[in-house]
């Protein structure tokens, strides 16, 4: 199996379903001729031309709308939004035309938009957001979240195989820091959580970027067994795995890059409340970003964003509760 | 590059050698429909058996027949709420309509959506939403779609006056011009978005800016279903021959309130009675009579098809609340559009009608 970036496995599973499915048409700014702003699509024009991997005008509302109209009568376009940040300038068309359409018209809009998201590089308060909770929210949409370098590659083949639209939120943080082996060809990972290291003492129980941060944080707390979660997919929530990770450790702290309030670990937080609660031995405990716009510099950025220590300290104050 | 805007307004005299007096009577069966239904309706909805609101488009019924009479069996289109007599061209029946407005189990929508917030998607129409000119880039994107494919299909949505104002109004304008796409935009300038008037909503009649996308804008009569029909039907013909995108403007006027609470107080009196003197079933059943065509028979068999459908409806089931949860994700294969009906006797002796 070849080793991949993380990038290299979202540029792996775009190249692999533009030659298996000519119904699959990428749609973005600045992805074709350029290969798009993080090199995503870097060569893609010269094996799939411009209709294919089509550079569209600076219009984020223009390219969820087209899509949609495209996946209607029968494309699959993957759209690429620049930064996950503007995605709220086609935020009306995914919300309310994509996400209730089958609801209400019993028609099927099989797209997926790529979200880049996520901060730690000084991008500011425009280029570092993490807006999936936004999506949560809206019915009809579904949310996937890969940390790891496989699960960006099967995930994108699920989603874009996947009959709804799909929020493919990709960390720019893990582009190029995360790597692993990823197997060739065309592959689903499924809409279900991940079980990255097993334990007894405590879950972690986190998504995308903060699953590397959760696994550092907790390889040695004072020597306890500690789970890390990794919920993959939003939308649905694997309710079983959170349930089965609270059943097995008792103690759980659930870690957001995204601002805290209604957040991806709020809802994690308010299911384990109601249906995990005989299973607690102590209170459930969050490390989210707080709502705050992620400011531009470092010192003020790392002042906010989860990292290492801040979730190391809530486990070692939770495993003495 | 054929650029150019504000022609002459379509002539209604044109579209006659395109449509034999079966088409013409279409039209008008069309329209008669349309208006029919919509009365019906709103009698059913003062009888409190419509639930929410209630919204027509009387005095507006050429709009979208003459325009959705020219479109193919293969073309997608995006149907807004004062254009009921698309869905009554493309073969949406008069009793499923009904029951959609009464939130029955029969209905389009099945109860999930209301009134005229509904497509057929087994006849190629996409449903509209509350935020009009979202439809031009559903629109604006199926003609991508049929343009990469190489396809003899083409795209059409209705939207209004207000529209314009919108940010999505310049997105599917300046994205249908770039790309060329077969797309036809009806602009259905029925002077009033809610009680707003149109010079407080641009200060250029909007059918200029067609030129500054860099395609056809034209300014029809929306108000003859037969000029309706020219306009669309010239218009597919140059989106279908790689021309790109047509604007047309039909200059109508909302005759009705918003919705059925609205009582109109904001439009001047005589406007509304300059308006009534250009009604557009009046003047297709003028040609028709001078035709020799039986327009009373013709009223009759409206009439009986809607006191039928009228029964059907109310008889319907209303929805089970048990499946409300239904549905929200589509959990098997994605059906694209299919085909809807195109009565249109032109497409019966030409190859258009096969894609």
């Amino acid at each position: 199996m070849p080793t991949l970036t993380y990038l290299q496995a979202i540029s792996a599973a775009l190249r692999d379903e533009l030659r298996a499915d000519e119904r699959v048409l990428l749609m973005g700014e600045d992805i074709g001729v350029f290969g798009g702003a993080f090199k995503v699509t870097d060569g893609f024009v010269d094996e799939f031309g411009t209709d294919r991997v089509m550079d569209t005008p600076l219009a984020e509302s223009g390219i969820i709308g087209t899509a949609i109209g495209a996946a209607v009568v029968g494309m699959r376009p993957v759209c690429e939004m620049q930064f996950s940040d503007f995605i709220s300038c086609g935020f009306d068309q995914l919300v309310n035309v994509a996400g209730k359409m089958h609801y209400r018209q019993g028609l099927a809009v099989p797209i997926t938009v790529r979200l880049p998201s996520g901060g730690g590089f000084s991008g500011g308060p425009f280029h570092s957001q993490n807006p999936e909770a936004w999506f949560m929210h809206a019915p009809g949409i579904k949310v996937v979240a890969p940390s790891t370098a496989e699960d960006a590659k099967g995930l994108l083949h699920s989603a874009i195989h996947d009959s709804n639209p799909v929020c493919f939120m990709e960390h720019k943080h893990l582009y190029r820091r995360v790597k692993g082996e990823v197997p060739s060809g065309v592959f689903e990972t499924p809409f279900t959580a991940r079980v990255a290291r097993p334990g007894s003492d405590l879950a972690v129980i986190a998504y995308g970027a903060m699953v590397p941060v959760a696994l550092e944080a907790t390889e040695d707390v004072d020597g306890a067994s500690i789970e890390v979660l990794d919920l993959r997919s939003l939308v649905p929530l694997d309710e079983e795995a959170i349930l089965d990770s609270v059943a097995r450790c008792s103690k759980v702290v659930i870690v957001d890059e995204a601002n805290s309030t209604c957040a991806a670990g709020a809802q994690v937080a308010a299911l384990i409340a109601e249906k995990g609660f005989e299973d607690l031995d102590g209170p459930v405990v969050r490390v989210a970003t707080p709502d705050v716009p992620i400011p531009f510099s470092p010192p003020l950025e790392s002042a906010v964003l989860p990292g290492v220590e801040r979730v190391r300290e809530a486990c070692r104050e939770l495993l003495a509760y | 590059m054929a650029t150019h805007t504000a022609e002459p307004a379509a002539d209604g005299a044109a579209a006659v050698e395109h449509l034999t007096t079966e088409d013409r009577i279409w039209l008008l069966r069309a329209m008669l429909l349309m208006r029919g239904l919509e009365e019906r309706a709103m009698t059913l909805y003062r009888q409190g058996k419509v639930p929410g609101s209630f919204y027509d488009g009387y005095g507006q019924e050429a709009v979208s027949a003459g325009a959705a009479f020219a479109m193919g069996p293969e073309d997608g289109l995006c149907i807004l709420h004062r254009d009921l007599a698309a869905h009554l061209i493309r073969g949406v029946t008069p009793a499923r309509i009904l029951a959609q407005y009464m939130g029955r189990a029969t209905g389009i929508t099945g109860g999930r959506d209301g009134n005229v917030h509904f497509g057929d998607r087994n006849l190629g129409c996409v449903g509209m939403v509350s935020m009009l000119p979202d439809m031009m880039l559903v629109a604006t994107g199926m003609a991508m779609a049929f343009k990469l494919r190489g396809e003899r299909r083409c795209a059409l949505t209705w939207f209004g006056d207000g529209s314009t104002s919108r940010g999505d109004f310049h997105e599917a304008m300046n994205w249908a011009g770039v790309q060329r796409l077969p797309v036809i935009f009806v602009l259905e300038n029925n002077q009033y978005a809610y009680s707003t008037p149109v010079d407080k909503q641009y200060a250029v009649d909007p059918v200029e800016r067609a030129a500054a996308y860099g395609f056809v804008g034209v300014t029809v009569d929306g108000n003859d279903a037969e000029a309706m029909f020219e306009a669309t039907r010239a218009a597919r013909e140059r989106a279908l021959a790689g021309d790109g995108p047509t604007l047309i403007e039909a200059v109508t006027m909302r005759m009705h309130g918003h919705a059925a609470h609205d009582d109109m107080k904001y439009v001047p009196k005589e406007q509304v009675e300059q308006w009534r003197k250009r009604d557009p079933i009046e003047r297709q059943e003028a040609r028709l009579r001078s035709l020799g065509v039986d327009v009373e028979a013709l009223r009759a068999e409206v009439k009986a098809t809607i006191d039928a459908a009228a029964d059907e409806a109310l008889a319907a089931p209303m929805p089970d609340p048990g499946s409300v949860l239904d549905g929200v994700f589509c959990e098997g294969e994605a059906e694209p559009l299919g085909s809807g009906n195109a009565p249109w006797s032109g497409f019966a002796t030409s190859d258009e009608a096969v894609v």
